[in-house]
């Protein structure tokens, strides 16, 4: 397939032509740097098997405990989704949404949106409501902040650790194996190749500028 | 100026900000959508500086309190004592973890700060028509879109502080007024940078004759 372009750089909205970029090679901006285009070197299938992974792991590590507390025969433990929760019974009803949204919402909504999109552009052509879906993974990763989430929960661990003794749950492990997963899911997926296959909305294709702007179907 | 460089604002064309398909506006003023993806078309973000402004001085106004008020308030049969972000920090220093009290020190004292004094730089020599480095300019942006989530840090600390220090009549933690102007202030720095637009920093160095108008 052939994957030389024109575009603008969304930084600095310089137009240029980018040549055909291959597998694991990238194409950044002739004046600001942005990397313009980057391509993964795994097979198609490959984010396919990350996402689902991803699934199970989100699974197990939204419903089963994160760490579990022991102090004088007392107990207790928290899972993301609990955390929030305990955040809105307190009163913070904005902060236990945002936690919520950020921690679960977001990155649950990334993956299955991604799961989706995955499995759509299985099919040629690509059906058009994918590219609502690309956008929208788009705009899920900026919120989905598991990676922090972690590092929170690691502090928070440190703190009690001093009042009581805590232990990791399943869940950590669970939790564990998403944050490292999500990022290989995003780099190994081929949003350039992606966007180019996927059917457009208006049917009717506008007249290609400046060279060839679309990838012959 | 040296040569003159083509961008799609000048050469007339729009470029999607989510598929990044180039194509041609129907109108400067009313671009229309994008024709693969559906995305509204901008030629640059609308309303950008002023909106940033807005966004950026509303948080600026938010970490304040967000530094003086208590994030957390410990209850235990002896009375009730409250924490505020650098308490918070003071404490994980004197038990002894310092690479985390670095850490959260780094994440939510210094990050805040830094981006709003970096979104007020780029603001502000945008806004002077300043050509200067811009390719620093550009990747200063980048870094404060790529760091801004990192500032989260605290508000996730205090919620499993929170959810797990329930041993009530015990020991019992509950947040305090703090953590929501927190809140307020990494995610109206999140959005101030995502209102920029970095486009805008190259626009001085590119007048766009014509196409802008």
């Amino acid at each position: 397939m052939k994957l030389s372009e024109s575009v603008a750089c969304p930084d600095c909205d310089l137009l240029q032509h980018i040549p055909a970029v291959g597998p694991g090679r990238k194409a950044a901006c002739a004046r600001c740097g942005r990397i313009l285009v980057k391509r993964p070197t795994g097979s198609r299938d490959l984010p396919l098997a990350l996402t689902i992974a991803a699934a199970i792991a989100l699974i197990v590590a939204f419903t089963l405990p994160l760490m579990e507390l022991h102090v004088v025969g007392r107990f207790a433990s928290a899972t993301i989704p609990g955390a929030a929760f305990q955040m809105w019974v307190a009163g913070q009803y904005v902060v236990g949404v945002l936690v919520l949204f950020c921690a679960v919402v977001a990155p649950a909504g990334f993956v299955l949106i991604m799961l989706i999109l995955l499995l759509a552009a299985r099919r040629t052509p690509v059906p058009h409501w994918a590219a609502e879906m690309l956008r929208w993974v788009g705009h899920l990763q900026v919120w989905s902040m598991l990676e922090v989430v972690m590092l929170g929960v690691l502090v928070s661990l440190t703190k009690i650790a001093q009042l009581a003794s805590v232990d990791p749950g399943i869940g950590m492990y669970a939790f564990g194996a998403t944050i490292l997963l999500i990022p290989a899911i995003v780099t190994n997926v081929d949003k350039h190749e992606l966007w180019q296959r996927v059917e457009w909305n208006a049917g009717e294709l506008p007249a290609p500028v400046a060279g060839d702007a679309r990838a012959p179907r | 100026m040296t040569t003159p460089v083509l961008t799609a604002a000048r050469a007339g064309l729009v470029s999607c900000e989510s598929c990044h398909l180039v194509s041609r506006p129907v109108s400067a003023e009313e671009p229309g959508f994008c024709s693969r993806c559906g995305e509204k078309l901008e030629i640059r973000r609308r309303g950008s500086i002023a909106t940033t402004w807005a966004l950026a001085i509303a948080a600026a106004i938010c970490y304040i309190p967000a530094n003086v008020l208590p994030v957390l308030n410990t209850i235990t049969p002896q009375g009730s004592d409250d924490d505020t972000i650098m308490a918070g920090v003071i404490y994980l220093y004197t038990s002894g973890s310092w690479p985390l009290a670095l850490m959260v020190l780094i994440a939510s004292v210094m990050i805040p700060l830094g981006k709003l004094v970096s979104i007020a730089y780029l603001l502000i020599s945008v806004q002077r028509g300043s050509v200067k480095s811009s390719r620093e300019r550009t990747r200063l942006y980048r870094i404060v879109v790529i760091i801004g989530r990192w500032s989260m840090l605290d508000v996730f600390v205090d919620t499993f502080t929170v959810a797990m220090v329930q041993l009530q009549p015990l020991m019992s933690v509950e947040p305090g007024p703090g953590v929501l102007f927190f809140a307020a202030v990494v995610v109206l720095t999140m959005l101030a940078a995502e209102s920029f637009d970095p486009r805008l920093i190259w626009d001085s160095a590119t007048p766009n004759e014509g196409a802008h108008a």
